[in-house]
């Protein structure tokens, strides 16, 4: 008895061995089946998703202006305090004043890509990039103003 | 103690040695101290807070579209399911429901996950196990899912994608397509999954009878998930406390009366089945309107406490929130299921031999940030 279960043993790990090193073999002589993404030699091809969650940027048009009225409602809807906006008062062509943005400060160290401040955004000024190379050598280079030196709020966006 | 010198002996002359917090089988910070005679183990103590970020207390500071974010950070292997079960929380206390589709993509969305939260498992315990190839085979079709994930929710492991009142943004238009490939290669690789693993005489000879741990013990423990149902303890939350139409579904609680590692393993590989199922019960069902109820700029929920379960792939998750009427919740506290089956891990792993605890930790599928939070 002990013998013929000793057997079985034995021809049932060969067996169950077998199994798996048929399934391994198999990929192993058919690397048309490895799906490993070459990272950074496809830097070129790499497309991320369109709704890749990269950082937080403001689109700028031709005419460089941008849609952020300074509502600040991105800065209450962030969690981290990543977003700070410093305001000034303009003067309009008609004389009258005006709120806008100073700086849109944007600090990507403490930015988890929740997407909240997007979706919060009532005038569609920012949006998530699809960028995802962050590393930089110093801390202070990911504190970010999104808008551009001299660019002002297009018309009609209030 | 010495840390360098002589090994530290009790007065029974047992054996006392640390695995982690820095240790790949402990699958994060986790501090086991062990009691060891020869190789038999005592004794184990959990020592815990390596990773602890203060969640809940950061929570109270925070108002209630806000403080879901940080729950991905909790068990981020089924991130999706924990921001459902706050965002559920949340409805309860405004008395809405989301949108018959926003609840359709949510379910979806949370089988994937436990379908990639389960295929990770069963790739790390190969691993934990002495088998490195399970870990590649794994990662693969997990792989699949992430892009599905970061194609319509714009991440791959803390989405987000939950909001109170529905889902965030609706499904990318290639969302279904994508869904049924991915479940056709699924579906192939299962064989695949047995072939490697589940027939194995090694695998067999370190999981079956190793790490017992009885219905009662189980249950007084506080187990969920898994862990519970391979000990047949009936406690699947999609069941008995249906959520987000679950109800509606045909699907099987799966339950095992091993009680064994062996057992907690079939369970879960057949849950991943039942994943499917209910992803290819949905896939081409998905209501057509709203994705999102409106809700208010400030959500304010009345004064009174308000509790939602959701099953994670761990188990048991609770969001417990007491409200002042305030803007912002005055006391959150999470129930979490890593930190349940954890408690039972002295039970299971008494009287084993130090290599079948790395098999027995393997099985709770232990997540270590969230038992600290």
């Amino acid at each position: 008895m002990f013998i013929k279960d000793y057997i079985g043993t034995i021809y049932k790990s060969t067996v169950s061995l077998l199994k798996g090193m048929k399934l391994t073999g198999y990929y192993f002589t058919h690397p048309k089946k490895i799906l490993t993404e070459e990272y950074p030699d496809n830097r070129a091809t790499l497309k991320m998703a369109d709704r890749f969650r990269g950082e937080v940027v403001m689109p700028h048009d031709d005419n460089n202006e941008h849609r952020c009225t300074g509502c600040q409602a991105c800065e209450i809807a962030c969690p981290n305090g990543t977003i700070k906006i410093i305001t000034k008062q303009e003067l309009q062509a008609d004389g009258k004043k005006k709120k806008a943005i100073d700086a849109f400060v944007y600090h990507l160290e403490l930015c988890t890509m929740c997407n909240l401040c997007v979706v919060a955004c009532p005038s569609d000024a920012i949006v998530m990039a699809q960028t995802f190379e962050h590393s930089v050598y110093d801390k202070r280079q990911l504190k970010k103003t999104l808008n551009k030196p001299g660019s002002k709020i297009m018309e009609g966006v209030e | 103690m010495s840390l360098l010198g002589e090994p530290e002996l009790t007065e029974d002359g047992e054996f006392v040695i640390n695995i982690g917090p820095q240790h790949p089988s402990t699958h994060g910070v986790l501090h086991l101290k062990v009691w060891l005679d020869g190789e038999t183990i005592k004794k184990v103590q959990p020592h815990l807070g390596y990773i602890h970020r203060s969640i809940e207390k950061m929570s109270e500071s925070l108002s209630y579209r806000n403080f879901i974010f940080a729950t991905s950070r909790m068990d981020y292997l089924s991130a999706h399911i924990n921001n459902e079960a706050c965002a559920l929380t949340v409805e309860k206390g405004l008395g809405i429901e989301a949108p018959p589709r926003a609840q359709a993509i949510r379910i979806l969305m949370a089988e994937l996950t436990r379908l990639s939260s389960h295929q990770l498992w069963w790739g790390c315990m190969g691993l934990d196990l002495g088998a490195v190839s399970p870990f590649f085979y794994g990662f693969r079709e997990r792989e699949s899912i992430m892009e599905v994930m970061e194609e319509t929710c714009g991440a791959r492991l803390t989405q987000n994608y939950m909001v109170p009142g529905g889902i965030m943004y609706d499904i990318h238009p290639n969302f279904q397509n994508r869904v049924k490939n991915v479940l056709k290669q699924i579906k192939e690789n299962f064989k695949e999954y047995d072939d490697l693993l589940t027939g194995n005489v090694i695998f067999e000879g370190r999981t079956k009878g190793v790490g017992y741990l009885s219905p009662e013990d189980a249950i007084s423990y506080g187990c969920t998930g898994p862990t519970a149902r391979g000990s047949g303890v009936s406690c699947d939350v999609r069941k008995w406390f249906p959520y987000d139409g679950y109800d509606k579904l045909q699907f099987n609680e799966i339950l095992e009366t091993g009680g064994d590692c062996y057992a907690r393993y079939m369970v879960r590989m057949a849950e991943m089945r039942q994943s499917v199922r209910i992803i290819e019960q949905m896939i081409d069902n998905i209501p057509e309107g709203d994705f999102q109820t409106k809700t208010k700029a400030v959500l304010k929920l009345p004064k009174g406490e308000f509790y939602q379960r959701v099953e994670t792939a761990r188990g048991e998750l609770g969001v417990y929130i007491v409200s002042d009427g305030a803007a912002s919740p005055y006391r959150i506290k999470y129930r979490s299921p890593n930190f349940s089956n954890l408690s039972a891990l002295e039970h299971m792993a008494k009287g084993a031999k130090i290599g079948d605890l790395v098999a027995i930790m393997a099985t709770i599928d232990l997540v270590i940030p969230d038992v600290d939070r």
